[in-house]
């Protein structure tokens, strides 16, 4: 079970936060514009990737907030958190 | 009787003598023993029978590592428990124990006639002969196999036990309360840091504890004595935590660990009463050393499985720890220096025994010691064969060829009645490969050890492949100053001398004369695999250790393939002709040892199994005979029942009051948003489909929302307070979901917008009167209420005062009448609720549950989501284009609404449906289809809501029907069971399509 630091909170339990899946991607500011392909590229198509991979957390049963996370998936390391808006880390890739 | 209990120890308390019944025969034992020891003291080494073959087997270990002592303890419908260990479990006056293994009897079965047949039951024998007719799988095979295999029984009863948990952080966690963990253990305290000690066993030690060999001495004591020191000192440290009888389950991500405590399972019956019988330990530890240490090997050769073989260094331990002799001529068969410690013992306690060790040649002290001993040593000698039905009674020993591939010379015939073996040692690595860690592979002894860490921790000792104690020592210590960042020195000049054993020669599968076919070599004794399984698994394709394993079931039982794992691999290896490191090993998997549920599940269980949500009325209701509706957490009225009244006659009841006078229901539990912010409008007219930006202060709007698929996610009545001010209703499941969505979009992709949201459920009771006099009835509440259609219309909002409590009064309605909400805090709404019931009393207003709410709702063909809807419905595919905006630019899901799938013509749409027989119910859930002749039937959707409507008189059904807007008109055919239902798809609206009833 991971510990996880929420830039607000500090360290909790992994059962205070819900996953969001990926992160950065962006929601088109003119869906109307899109052809299907497009618009089925933003809404189903997610990377999966084993091992770095940014993520958004919430933390649910805390402060409610969204928040970023870099999480390597093959042995589940958060190797950096930080705050919606905010860039993310250069120096994973 | 015989007693095989042949001298004191300080672990056995003589004076208290303790009786127990094994396979309903009563025994004696001491308070110290384990239901092994005392078995082997009473002379019994039989104890049940294979999973197979059904042959006879005894204890083979003394400990978690056990394959045959495998047993049922009680036999109450609600204690009973099996798959418990005789090696673990402690003795204890009134235990209740039987053989598991052995139907219909240990001493004679019908599954022993399998044996005689077993070269009929290869491997892969179960997916090969019971596959086929498939008919027979379920009603013929499984059910003797799984009565033969004696699976153990399940209690059929709840749990009487009491289980508890318990969460804990620490600095460090030592699992292992063997030498080397007791010295990282006392490292860590002494440095200040806060360390737990876990050990399984009832005294810490391990096996050094009851070491007794004069060539292996710590600071000229025996090992024993000085360590028996050492855990003195330790329990005198006041930041040291020791948890004995407490076994590490499971070692998950982040040393987030799970541990066992047992606290009653060794006491007496009347001892265990009211007392928590295990706790389970979450631990958070900053750093964790494992200590795990290692066990013994097997050997595999023919016959290796009768009962009187028994590991040699498990016939230690019940010799020097629990004082019981496993024989009295005794041969220890061996391949490594450990077995003559075993000797040296049974040889000073006056027992007889000779050592068989297929090495060529060996020296170290503890040889020498068994040499001038006198005790007979057959080097470079394998055992071949061994003799005796339901107990070993002689073996035949041969010389080893130069290479070891084969047997020569002359078979030599030996008596014994037990054989110790010893195949070499097996660091135990579960922990360290649970925790993420990766193995080495070591060829000089053939064994895995912990590799890269992922987590912060170590493994120290025997489990890291350091196997003589001046190794462990020292190495403990080095490790643990680096691990730790300290400097301890506490063992710097603690002097160890210890025989070191100089010579090894490993073999997995020992050669014999007997072609292997005929033989029968155990590997994983708990599901009776072989040698020669193995080598078939290979000879018909099988490469990977994974699929090995499970098409020949080894290492697949409740052990998890503590003693056969390595032999499986070794022996693969050999025949393949590769390298043993090269193929990896098997993933263990948590838990280490079984685990009762009631340890998992812990208090949740009865009324702590979920946290309950009750409103402010709860108490009222239960006073007015409720019955009650989980939905989510909440427990809502389900409908009030009258004496002599069943469901249905309450609701057609409380139905027909409803639309004849007035009716009140509970609707406290619909979930509460207030939106407040300058951009609130921008946001609803975002989340909602429809438009929100004309909305006046003081109006109210039903609104749906979409997931971002075009999906139908939630709907409810959002009123405008103020300006900028919005109180939002969702359903009562979906409430905490509608926040967390719309806290995301707010916060990930409109951060720009000025708007805040608050959950607001709790903080307000509602109680919801319709019917034609619900104004009647609001008049009495509020007198100074303008309640005139003018002053407050249908879908408005008015604010007033009941004794001085504001209350927000919405006109809207779910079931079609004219309709008032009431809220008010929460703390008040138990007050309100009666003054409603007093204020309705010459109206017959009648309380209502979920259930007539949703026939209501039906009568007018409002949907619910979730149960009309299913994550699979678009608007249009509910028949409310009109809600969708058209000029809007964007809202959550609008793009996907003219997707190429989402504007199919043949998507499932909802319908009504009315039976032709109109006092015929449909069950919801069930299939419709329009043809019942053709093969296969295509499916065209199914009932979702059905109900009698008492105000219509007739049944009335919703549906999802596939082009369903079409088909109004059409006959349609529900197939159920015993007959076929004929409807005719309808109008969702059944009452009152005018909307007169609002404004009656
Ligand atoms: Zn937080």
């Amino acid at each position: 079970m991971f510990l996880i630091n929420c830039p607000f909170c500090g360290e909790r339990d992994q059962s205070e936060f819900s996953s969001g899946g990926e992160a950065h991607i962006v929601r088109p500011k003119q869906p109307t514009e899109l052809s299907d392909d497009e618009w089925a590229e933003y809404l189903f198509m997610r990377k999966n990737i084993k091992g770095i991979q940014f993520e958004r957390w919430n933390h649910v049963h805390g402060c409610r907030k969204w928040f970023n996370v870099v999480r390597d998936t093959s042995n589940d390391k958060i190797l950096s958190v930080y705050k919606m808006g905010e860039k993310p880390p250069v120096n994973y890739k | 009787m015989p007693n095989y209990r042949i001298h004191k120890t300080e672990y056995i308390d003589e004076t208290k003598r303790v009786s127990f019944k094994y396979d309903g025969k009563t025994y004696f034992g001491y308070e110290g023993d384990t239901l092994a020891s005392a078995l082997l003291a009473n002379g019994i080494h039989l104890v049940g029978r294979s999973f197979k073959y059904h042959r006879p087997r005894g204890i083979v270990s003394c400990g978690a590592e056990e394959p045959n002592a495998i047993c049922q303890i009680g036999s109450k419908k609600d204690l009973t428990e099996p798959n418990v260990r005789a090696t673990e479990l402690e003795l204890y006056e009134g235990l209740e124990a039987s053989s598991q293994n052995c139907w219909p009897n240990v001493k004679f079965d019908i599954g022993g006639i399998n044996n005689f047949m077993s070269p009929l039951i290869p491997a892969g024998f179960y997916y090969k002969t019971f596959m086929w007719p498939k008919s027979f799988w379920k009603k013929v095979y499984e059910p003797l196999i799984r009565l033969s295999a004696g699976l153990g029984k399940s209690p059929t009863e709840p749990d009487p036990d009491i289980y508890d948990h318990k969460y804990v952080h620490y600095d460090v966690l030592v699992i292992g309360g063997g030498v080397s963990g007791i010295i990282a253990a006392k490292m860590a305290a002494k440095n200040n840091l806060k360390t737990l000690l876990v050990d399984d066993k009832k005294i810490l030690g391990g096996s050094t504890i009851y070491q007794n060999n004069e060539s292996i001495k710590i600071d000229d004591k025996l090992s024993s004595e000085w360590l028996k020191n050492e855990i003195q000192e330790i329990k005198k440290l006041s930041n040291l935590t020791i948890k004995t009888r407490t076994s590490i389950a499971a070692y998950h991500g982040y040393n987030f660990l799970l541990a066992k405590e047992n606290l009653t399972d060794h006491l007496p019956e009347e001892k265990k009463e009211n007392k928590i019988r295990q706790r389970l330990w979450k631990i958070r530890a900053k750093k964790v050393v494992i200590a795990t240490g290692s066990i013994e090997r097997p050997l595999v050769f023919n016959n290796n499985d009768r009962p009187g073989i028994l590991l040699s260094n498990s016939i230690n331990k019940y010799l020097d720890y629990y004082g019981v002799t496993c024989g009295e001529n005794i041969i220890l068969f061996t391949n490594n220096d450990s077995a003559y410690e075993t000797s040296i013992s049974l040889h000073k306690k006056g027992i007889k025994n000779i050592i068989v060790d297929l090495r060529k040649s060996a020296s170290s002290e503890l040889i020498k010691q068994a040499e001038s001993l006198g005790i007979k040593i057959y080097f470079n000698h394998v055992v071949t064969n061994t003799f005796g039905y339901r107990k070993i009674n002689s073996l035949e020993i041969m010389k080893l060829s130069e290479d070891g591939n084969t047997t020569v010379g002359n078979k030599i015939r030996l008596s014994c009645d037990c054989l110790g073996m010893s195949g070499g040692w097996t660091p135990m690595v579960h922990m360290h490969t649970q925790s993420g860690g990766k193995l080495d592979f070591r060829d000089e002894d053939q064994v895995f050890l912990p590799k890269e860490n992922s987590e912060d921790q170590i493994s120290v000792g025997s489990c890291n492949g350091d196997f003589d104690l001046e190794n462990i020592i020292d190495k403990t210590v080095n490790k643990i100053n680096k691990f730790l960042d300290i400097d301890n020195q506490d063992y710097q000049d603690t002097n160890i001398i210890c025989s070191k054993e100089n010579d090894k020669r490993n073999i997995w599968l020992l050669p014999n004369k007997i072609p292997l076919g005929k033989t029968k070599c155990f590997i994983d004794f708990q599901n009776d695999s072989t040698a020669k399984d193995i080598k078939l698994a290979l000879k018909e394709g099988f490469r990977s250790i994974e699929h090995v394993k499970r098409y020949t079931t080894t290492g697949m039982a409740t052990d998890q393939g503590k003693l056969s794992n390595m032999h499986a691999l070794g022996i693969i290896a050999d025949t393949a002709g590769v390298k043993m490191g090269t193929l990896g090993t098997t993933t263990f998997r948590p838990p280490f040892t079984p685990l009762t549920f009631g340890t998992l599940v812990g208090r949740n269980v009865g009324k702590f199994f979920e946290v309950v949500r009750k409103t402010s009325m709860h108490e009222w209701h239960v006073e007015n005979n409720a019955e009650f509706e989980n939905v989510g957490q909440w427990k809502r009225p389900w409908y009030y029942a009258k004496k002599g009244e069943n469901m249905h006659d309450a609701v057609q009841r409380e139905s027909k009051a409803a639309r004849d006078s007035a009716g009140i229901l509970d609707a406290s539990t619909l979930g509460k948003i207030d939106i407040q912010g300058t951009d609130a409008s921008e946001f609803l007219n975002r989340v909602y489909t429809n438009a929100w930006s004309k909305l006046a202060i003081g109006k109210c709007r039903y609104g749906l929302m979409l997931n971002e698929d075009g999906m139908v996610y939630d709907d409810g009545v959002t009123t405008r307070i103020s300006e900028n001010h919005y109180l939002m209703t969702t359903t009562t499941g979906g409430a905490a979901n509608v926040l967390s969505k719309l806290e995301d979009y707010l916060q990930t992709e409109w951060p720009e917008l000025d708007v805040y949201l608050t959950s607001v459920t709790d903080h307000y009771s509602t109680a919801s009167i319709c019917g034609p006099n619900s104004k009647r009835i609001l008049n009495k509440l509020f007198p100074n209420l303008d309640l005139s259609d003018e002053n407050f219309p249908h879908m408005s909002f008015k604010e007033d005062k009941i004794e001085n409590i504001n209350c927000r009064i919405m006109r809207i309605s779910f079931t079609g009448e004219l309709s008032y909400e009431i809220n008010i805090e929460s703390k008040y709404g138990h007050s309100l609720w009666k003054m409603c019931i007093e204020a309705g009393k010459e109206f017959n207003l009648t309380p209502y549950g979920t259930e007539t709410m949703h026939l209501l709702r039906a009568e007018k063909g409002f949907i619910i989501v979730g149960q009309d809807t299913d994550g699979t419905m678009t608007p249009s595919d509910l028949q409310m284009d009109w809600i969708v905006s058209k000029k809007k630019y964007d809202f959550i899901g609008k793009r996907s609404l003219y997707r190429s799938d989402t504007i199919r013509e043949d998507r499932k749409q909802l319908v009504g449906l009315l039976t032709d027989d109109p006092k015929e119910i449909l069950e919801e859930g069930a299939q419709i289809v329009s043809d019942v002749k053709s093969k296969p039937i295509d499916m065209l959707g199914h009932v979702t809501s059905s109900y009698f409507s008492p105000n219509l008189n007739k049944s009335i059904a919703l549906a999802v029907v596939r082009s369903g807007k079409t088909m109004k008109g059409q006959k349609l055919i529900i197939p159920m069971e015993n007959k076929n239902i004929n409807v005719t798809v309808s109008d969702t609206i059944f009452l009152d399509k005018e909307n007169k009833r609002l404004n009656a």
